[in-house]
């Protein structure tokens, strides 16, 4: 059950985030999660949105470059220890992470953890084993 | 396929004895309708009876860009302005223009240099050249479009620029044949599938010949790929004629300089002293035939080399290589002197990028500093930052291989650098020197 998160390369310049987001405010595309990973030259905005298709298209027309990326969805509980006790089933299989983002609807209730690994499909058989809950996409635009 | 074969392959006897002939008449005419050149042999104590062989040309004295500015503007034409039937100038972009002046006779010249030039590359009366050159001052439109009549060509006279139309004319009229600078190429290519939706690739075009700005094998390679076209350089300048002093054959290997109308030397720039064929240094250019203006030991300041080996064309015409840059390019950062086409050639190697960069000079603490800003492509993005930055330290490793030292690489997004419609500008200096 892997996810599709649309990644947008940001030129570290004043106006850039807002000119992507305005974007896709005007396809009326609704942001789910979303993260940036950023360095002194660039950044990588990094969303999980209700249309990704129509994102992409909307952004490369505006100039943006833009790549659909498959990421895991995982539900961790909102408490200490919650993404800990995830990382390391993850460390024990020797899955190595790329980069994770979390979201959380409401505090105390479940948390859900964005996350792109060396490799998705032994990430998902090994959480679903230890009963970790993977999201699906629709599962998550219901979230 | 030869416009003039037996000039072109005259044997190398005959072709000295000729440009011996021909050069005591342009010094004479010269010293004797040029006050200008009067004053500088004069000066120098030289008369035109001295020059008795090619060598003697070392007497003459150069004639620089500062020399043509304080002639601005008809000053260096050695025939009155009623035989003068055209004149060009250069862009003047840094100081008044060069103006250049044209008989009849030399009209007729260029043409037939740029006939050869086309012939070389196979281009006949069949053939449809859309010259995407700019008409006017600019020697590119004009020059190109004799040279293509006088083959019987049909001429596409589109000049520069209004992109989207000059791919609609190549796809309706079925152009086999375009002159342009190497950069608009490019930008021809990326335009036709982006913003046209034309492969480009589906296009007739069979050859291009591209100049009048420094361009690099690697970018050759990817203008054939993009353009689907066999791609040579043509080389000129305001100064002597326009384009067409030399321009490469089908083998891709140096560009045959009309010698016959050219005599070329390489100078040590430094020095001014006359290099032996096969070293590097400054090219200079004495026109033989100009009516005009004729030109004597013009400092072009472009780098090249003269290749005498036979050339496997047939032709007994010296080669240039390919201009590796100009005197005033060379970027001079921390005492170490270097062109941007080494950059260019560095960055081309790299997967993951596209043939658009810029160099930006800075000295933020007394310490030059350069950036290159390089386009990243549409296909490779990914997004990790780890991957982008070793993409990043790839071509910074690259470039700092080719020239010696460090410099910093951005990244920026694709297309966010500007586009030129002619000679592209890839050097932003920003340190103050003054």
């Amino acid at each position: 059950m892997k996810i599709k998160q649309i990644s947008v390369f940001l030129e570290n310049k004043k106006g850039r985030l807002y000119e992507a987001l305005k974007v896709l405010q005007g396809e009326r595309v609704n942001i789910r999660a979303l993260s940036i990973a950023d360095t002194s030259e660039f950044g990588i905005l990094r969303m999980i949105v209700d249309k990704p298709e129509e994102a992409k298209k909307a952004l490369e027309e505006n100039g943006f470059t833009a790549k659909l990326t498959n990421v895991v969805a995982v539900g961790v509980k909102d408490e200490p220890g919650g993404l800990a006790a995830v990382l390391a089933y993850l460390y024990e299989a020797d899955l190595n992470v790329e980069y994770v983002y979390a979201f959380v609807k409401k505090a105390g209730e479940e948390a859900i953890v964005v996350m792109r690994t060396s490799n998705l499909e032994k990430t998902i058989s090994v959480l679903q084993e230890k009963g970790v809950k993977i999201f699906s996409f629709e599962e998550l635009l219901n979230f | 396929m030869y416009w003039n074969k037996e000039v072109e392959c005259m044997p190398e006897e005959k072709l000295r004895e000729l440009q011996l002939e021909r050069l005591k008449q342009v010094v004479k005419r010269a010293y004797e309708k040029v006050p200008f050149y009067r004053k500088k042999f004069d000066e120098a104590g030289l008369k035109p009876e001295d020059i008795r062989t090619l060598e003697d040309i070392k007497y003459i004295p150069f004639t620089s860009k500062a020399d043509m500015r304080e002639a601005y503007p008809f000053g260096l034409f050695a025939a009155p302005l009623e035989e003068i039937v055209e004149v060009h100038t250069s862009s003047g972009t840094t100081g008044k223009p060069v103006v250049a002046g044209y008989t009849r006779k030399d009209i007729e010249l260029w043409g037939e240099l740029i006939a050869r030039c086309l012939t070389m590359i196979g281009v006949t009366k069949h053939d449809i050249v859309q010259i995407a050159y700019g008409y006017g001052l600019f020697t590119g439109g004009l020059g190109f479009h004799y040279g293509a009549q006088k083959i019987g060509a049909t001429v596409v006279p589109a000049s520069a620029g209004n992109t989207r139309r000059q791919i609609e004319l190549m796809r309706d009229f079925g152009t086999t044949v375009i002159a342009c600078t190497p950069s608009y190429s490019l930008y021809l290519a990326e335009y036709a599938k982006e913003e046209v939706g034309i492969d480009p690739a589906t296009l007739k075009l069979r050859v291009g010949s591209f100049g009048a700005e420094m361009w690099t094998e690697e970018m050759r390679k990817e203008i054939e790929k993009r353009l689907g076209l066999k791609a040579f350089n043509v080389y000129g300048l305001t100064e002597i004629i326009g384009p067409g002093v030399a321009h490469e054959c089908e083998a891709q290997a140096g560009l045959h300089v009309w010698e016959d109308h050219f005599l070329i030397e390489i100078i040590d720039p430094e020095t001014g002293e006359t290099l032996p064929d096969g070293e590097e240094g400054e090219l200079v250019i004495t026109s033989l035939t100009r009516d005009g203006m004729p030109m004597l030991r013009f400092r072009t300041r472009d780098i090249t080399r003269i290749i005498r080996k036979k050339c496997d064309c047939g032709r007994t015409m010296a080669r240039i290589e390919r201009i590796k840059g100009r005197t005033d390019d060379m970027i001079k950062v921390r005492g170490v002197m270097l062109f941007p086409y080494q950059i260019e050639q560095a960055i081309l190697e790299v997967q993951g990028v596209e043939p658009h960069y810029q160099i930006v000079l800075t000295r933020p603490h007394y310490l030059d500093e350069i950036e290159v800003l390089v386009e990243m492509s549409k296909e490779t993005f990914s997004d990790e930052v780890r991957e982008i930055e070793e993409l990043r330290k790839k071509l910074e490793k690259r470039i700092e291989a080719a020239v010696g030292i460090r410099v910093k690489v951005t990244l920026v997004e694709p297309k966010s650098l500007p586009r030129s419609e002619g000679k592209a500008k890839r050097i932003i200096d920003k340190r103050n020197l003054k």
